[in-house]
């Protein structure tokens, strides 16, 4: 089932469908007073799930036994830049009215911005290699190795969520805690890996 | 007699735009709505909503618009009642607050409590539309309704002693089942203090209502404080104790980290917040952070011989 092209097709309106929560909520004006934070809270909500999500699509794979979640990882990727995109895009159009020199100054001074503007600009290349044919040119071990960036990203973007919060850390620390089990889950499975092909 | 009629259109009663475009939670709202008028019928003597007698004008109050009442109630920081913009609204509709004392108490000649119908008598309100600004860096117009706490505090006469004023807000459990401090990441209950020269200031206004109407529990009913120099966190709410006392009290936020949140936290473009900056906010409903912080929020003319000769990049 998870071969079919419509499986596909529903993962798409099931990752777009956020947009169309958030455009819904603005069209009813229920967005606060505060509309500005409601969106980039929104959007960055998005991001962050989206990103923990294709952390999640290996370990499934493997702990379920279905190799065929790996179609859905790209799109998961895509939609995880996507939703960064917005979320950036309100920051820098909203909060600084596209004032470059403010928005460096943020960057450099301020850690949450500085972990923010980390987990995005990882993304970048990811999205942009993202293609078959970028695969093919980079070749497999290299565009992995490359893709190992989204780690930076996720750790980034909890560190960004915690130092953002005043004082309620919980939806942080749910995070941390799924980022820390995905990445732990790797680092066991990697040794698992190496010493059973040491033995052999 | 305080509660009278309503002789005319609430601002409340002005249908919001999210309103009549959401039918549907209108129509859910409609029970509760039943209900509420019912209670109404039944003689409810006052609470959140009940109509204030007729406000006199302040020389204090901005020329600006205020915003709706519908912003005003539904963007709320009140950790008590949840720690999301939204959550106060929704969590603390049946907040009890009647009956309500004030305690009075420390360093003066005249202890004692205040109830609230004395508290409403105790001086004539008036309407203050203040400029609300957040720490946050964001800011609301709001017309208040209340007097100066100058007339308050002076009933219970401050002795020479007192130097500072600490205020204490309501907690209970039962009422407020999100007020655990490990859930709102702060220690409860809310503590605030002014210097007792801030505090006698007469902009600092004892708040019990706003939109010519009782405060609604998520702004804080049955009364607050409104310091509209100061960021809004200073600005306690549903206060239960006022003490003075002899040196500077303890307060929510800069106990839960100093390094972000000073004890006069006045508002001041040039000493930003160590995450953000203070030099713009963001003048709600507008979506853009654009506009220039005033120093004092405005108020320099009137406050700031209160820190002649004082460092506020050190006391912020």
């Amino acid at each position: 089932m998870l071969r079919s092209r419509w499986t596909k097709a529903l993962a798409f309106l099931v990752c777009l469908a956020p947009l169309f929560h958030l455009a819904w909520r603005v069209w009813n004006q229920d967005v606060t007073a505060n509309p500005t934070e409601f969106i980039q809270h929104f959007t960055g909500d998005w991001a962050i799930r989206l990103t923990v999500a294709t952390l999640a699509v290996t370990p499934l794979r493997k702990l379920l036994g279905v190799p065929d979640l790996i179609r859905f990882r790209r799109m998961i990727g895509l939609f995880a830049f996507f939703y960064a995109c917005l979320h950036v895009l309100t920051y820098l159009w909203l909060d600084k009215l596209f004032d470059f020199p403010a928005m460096l100054k943020d960057v450099g001074k301020r850690p949450f911005i500085t972990a923010g503007f980390a987990a995005f600009a990882c993304l970048v290349p990811l999205a942009l290699t993202s293609t078959a044919g970028w695969i093919r040119r980079l070749g497999g071990k290299r565009w992995q190795r490359l893709h190992s960036l989204v780690y930076v990203t996720a750790i980034a973007a909890v560190a960004h969520y915690y130092w953002l919060v005043k004082s309620d850390i919980r939806q942080p620390m749910l995070y941390a805690t799924l980022v820390a089990l995905l990445l732990c889950w790797r680092v066991v499975s990697r040794t698992i890996r190496n010493n059973a092909v040491r033995r052999a | 007699m305080l509660i009278s009629k309503p002789a005319d259109l609430r601002y409340s009663e002005v249908t919001p735009k999210s309103v009549y475009l959401n039918r549907r939670r209108f129509l859910a709202g409609v029970p509760a709505a039943f209900l509420g008028a019912r209670a109404a019928r039944a003689g409810v003597p006052s609470g959140p909503g009940a109509k204030l007698p007729s406000l006199a004008k302040s020389p204090f109050s901005t020329t600006e618009t205020p915003n709706t009442y519908n912003d005003v109630t539904h963007y709320n920081n009140f950790y008590e009642f949840g720690t999301s913009k939204q959550q106060p609204a929704q969590n603390a509709t049946n907040f009890k607050t009647s009956p309500w004392t004030v305690s009075i108490e420390g360093d003066v000649a005249k202890p004692r409590k205040f109830s609230m119908d004395e508290i409403l008598k105790l001086a004539p309100l008036e309407e203050r539309i203040y400029r609300h600004r957040c720490v946050e860096a964001w800011s609301i117009v709001v017309p208040w309704a209340g007097y100066s706490l100058s007339a308050l505090l002076k009933q219970a006469e401050p002795t020479s002693k007192a130097k500072f004023v600490a205020f204490e807000s309501y907690w209970d459990l039962r009422q407020m089942p999100l007020a655990r401090p490990e859930l709102a990441g702060i220690a409860l209950p809310y503590v605030e203090g002014l210097r007792l020269d801030e505090a006698m200031h007469p902009l600092a206004l004892l708040c019990v209502g706003m939109y010519g109407e009782a405060l609604p529990p998520q702004d804080g009913a049955p009364v607050r404080l409104v310091v509209p120099w100061k960021y809004g966190f200073k600005s306690i709410k549903s206060i239960v104790k006022i003490k003075l006392v002899s040196s500077q009290p303890p307060t929510t936020w800069n106990m839960s980290n100093a390094h972000e949140y000073g004890f006069y936290s006045n508002v001041n473009p040039q000493v930003d917040h160590p995450r953000w900056s203070q030099a713009k906010e963001r003048r709600l409903p507008s979506l853009f952070q654009n506009h220039p912080t005033q120093m004092f929020n405005g108020y320099a003319n009137e406050v700031a011989g209160l820190y002649a000769g004082m460092d506020l990049k050190k006391n912020y």
